[in-house]
């Protein structure tokens, strides 16, 4: 019969030499996961987080969960062989975000487990757009060197826009048919850059129209667009001394359905017979739609889009088109005022630019000199 | 004053947003956000304005029997019946004022607002759409009319991309050794895509890109008043 002290004294001891082998055991392999470190992502908004994991090639899965609102570790990523880093941008500002790290053999026999917590803070400034800061103080500077050398009176050369120049023609022909005039403002809504440079052309268009007495139809996809379209109509109405000429109804909202929207201006286009058609501001599907049931109607058409996809349509199917940048340049142009033209040197300024930086990337790239790349990468 | 306000608000929203993009702190990295909030409720208010547009517009023809008044016709009774179905057996998860009208349902299968909209406006916007197939078939009959140097260019550029987006395409070429490979269509139209094409779309993008920073400008400073109504 074996002493019961005994038994329970060698018990108790063999529990502690456990304890004591395992807590080794964990710190070696505590070992073998050099260092894990929670880090904020600098020079950001506070929302994301970079865990950096340095490991032994022992641990084979590693797999990386978060603990929700709730405390529940949730995974979000599986770390693949030889990645050490992963960023979590869906975190909340200044909140304590706690990750759990666990680590398995490849024979899932032994496994680690790591938990570690980590605040983002919003920084005063985003270093990964400093590039861009610099080009667009570098534009604007140019720009307003220019307004200001128009304003002390030198004359700036500006190339001829044909799409610009054929308005007056285009409304002059409709005078002569006793027709009207179809301005589309595009498919955007009124935060839209390209919407409101459609609204600054319909200004220059109203006045036209209203001294030539032609009625001007605006149908318009968005409320707000109608609503600034009918103010931009009636003061170029106003302008030219002809108020009772104005006719509100003539600006009108159709529908907010894209296809809906295309299908009401088609019939207006073969119902009406305007003699000219102007597209000017964002379109995407229904530009060929509408430019082609234009020309099917023998119209004068002019468009005028930064749509890249919806260029090559107009431009097959329209008289006359402003490509990109000439449908910002529209309203400085038609307005005659020597600093609206001077803005548009600035313009020229930044296309040099681009062009000196697209050459000067090209031959760091080719020398093997990634620096310059990867400053103007914005991340 | 009519002016000198909205322009004065313009050039301070206008600086704000600009900081907001290179400011990730709090209250700027919130300022994006915030103005599109205050937008789409502004937005919502307007939604009225072009509905009584719509309903003045089209009451005017028809009362006024002015040409094509059916049409105006058409579109009152559309709206008209839309909102009342919408506003008395609501859409989709939604109730409306009389619930969800099971017994409708059990009758068309859906809500009538969503049986509407399944059956009538979804099949008439896919129409639409599908016009562009035969646009695109008549605008490129005329951009690939063969008259000058230039439209060749487009002629045979658009020939290799059609035919190697195609299957006919790649069995046309098949036979190439791997040393012309290069020339097999699906690899000519890729090049073609991949740097032609995209290199004379960035061009654009930038220029349109110099052009939105050159009209902000001018509406931010004030020099571009005519979306104001009046440039003066």
């Amino acid at each position: 019969m074996p002493n019961t002290e005994s038994f329970f004294y060698m018990k108790t001891n063999r529990i502690l030499y456990s304890i004591i082998l395992l807590s080794l055991l964990n710190v070696c392999k505590m070992n073998a996961v050099h260092d894990t470190m929670v880090l904020d992502v600098p020079w950001d908004n506070g929302t994301a987080l970079s865990i950096k994991i340095d490991y032994e090639p022992m641990w084979k899965h590693v797999i990386l969960e978060k603990a929700d609102s709730s405390g529940v570790f949730v995974p979000l990523s599986v770390f693949f062989e030889g990645q050490t880093e992963y960023i979590d941008s869906d975190v909340l500002a200044n909140a304590k975000q706690i990750y759990r790290i666990s680590a398995y053999t490849s024979d899932r026999k032994d496994s680690l487990i790591v938990v570690k917590g980590g605040v983002a803070t919003e920084q005063w400034f985003y270093m990964g757009k400093l590039s861009m800061l610099i080009l667009l103080v570098l534009i604007c500077t140019a720009i307003m060197y220019f307004i200001s050398l128009a304003r002390r009176g030198k004359a700036l050369f500006i190339r001829r826009i044909n799409g610009l120049d054929s308005m007056d023609e285009a409304v002059g022909r409709a005078t002569e048919k006793g027709k009207p005039i179809l301005f589309i403002p595009g498919i955007g809504d009124l935060d839209d850059i390209q919407t409101i440079a459609s609204l600054s052309i319909l200004s220059h268009l109203a006045q036209r129209s209203a001294e030539y007495n032609t009625d001007i139809i605006v149908p318009c996809k968005y409320s707000m667009v109608m609503s600034a379209a009918r103010e931009v109509v009636k003061e170029a109405y106003l302008k030219v001394g002809k108020p009772d000429a104005y006719k509100e109804q003539n600006i009108f909202y159709l529908t907010d359905d894209q296809f809906g929207y295309v299908a009401g201006i088609d019939g207006i286009m073969l119902r009406e017979q305007p003699a000219a058609n102007f597209f000017m501001g964002s379109f995407f599907a229904e530009s060929l739609i509408l430019a082609e049931t234009g020309f099917s109607t023998g119209a004068i058409q002019t468009a005028g889009t930064a749509q890249a996809h919806q260029l090559p349509f107009f431009i097959v199917s329209c008289d006359y088109t402003l490509i990109g940048e000439e449908l910002f340049a529209a309203s400085a142009y038609l307005s005659n005022d020597p600093q609206q033209i001077g803005s548009l040197k600035g313009h020229d300024f930044g296309k040099v630019m681009l062009i000196v930086l697209t050459i000067a990337g090209v031959i760091f790239e080719i020398l093997g000199l990634h620096g310059f790349k990867n400053f103007f990468t914005v991340g | 004053m009519k002016r000198t306000i909205p322009l004065l608000i313009t050039f301070i929203v206008g600086l704000i947003v600009i900081s907001s993009e290179f400011i990730p702190h709090r209250p700027f990295s919130m300022i994006n956000s915030t103005l599109e909030n205050w937008y789409l409720s502004i937005s919502g208010f307007a939604i009225v304005l072009g509905l009584l547009s719509l309903v003045q517009v089209n009451s005017s023809k028809v009362y006024h029997k002015a040409e094509n008044w059916q049409y105006s016709l058409a579109s009152l009774v559309s709206l008209v019946v839309i909102v009342i179905f919408g506003v008395l057996w609501g859409m989709e998860d939604q109730r409306g004022i009389l619930g969800n009208g099971e017994a409708i349902s059990a009758f068309i299968g859906k809500k009538p607002f969503d049986y509407l909209f399944d059956n009538g406006i979804t099949p008439l916007s896919s129409t639409m759409f599908s016009l562009l197939a035969f646009f695109i078939a008549s605008a490129a009959y005329r951009a690939f009319i063969i008259r000058s140097f230039e439209s060749n260019l487009l002629m045979i550029t658009a020939v290799i991309v059609i035919l190697g987006r195609t299957s006919f395409g790649p069995m046309l070429t098949s036979w190439l050794p791997k040393s012309l490979s290069f020339l097999h269509l699906p690899n000519l139209t890729d090049f073609i895509l991949t740097y032609p094409s995209s290199a004379a779309q960035r061009a654009i993008l930038m220029s349109a890109s110099l052009g939105i920073i050159g009209s902000s400008l001018r509406i931010i400073i004030g020099l571009e008043r005519s979306y104001l109504g009046s440039d003066e």
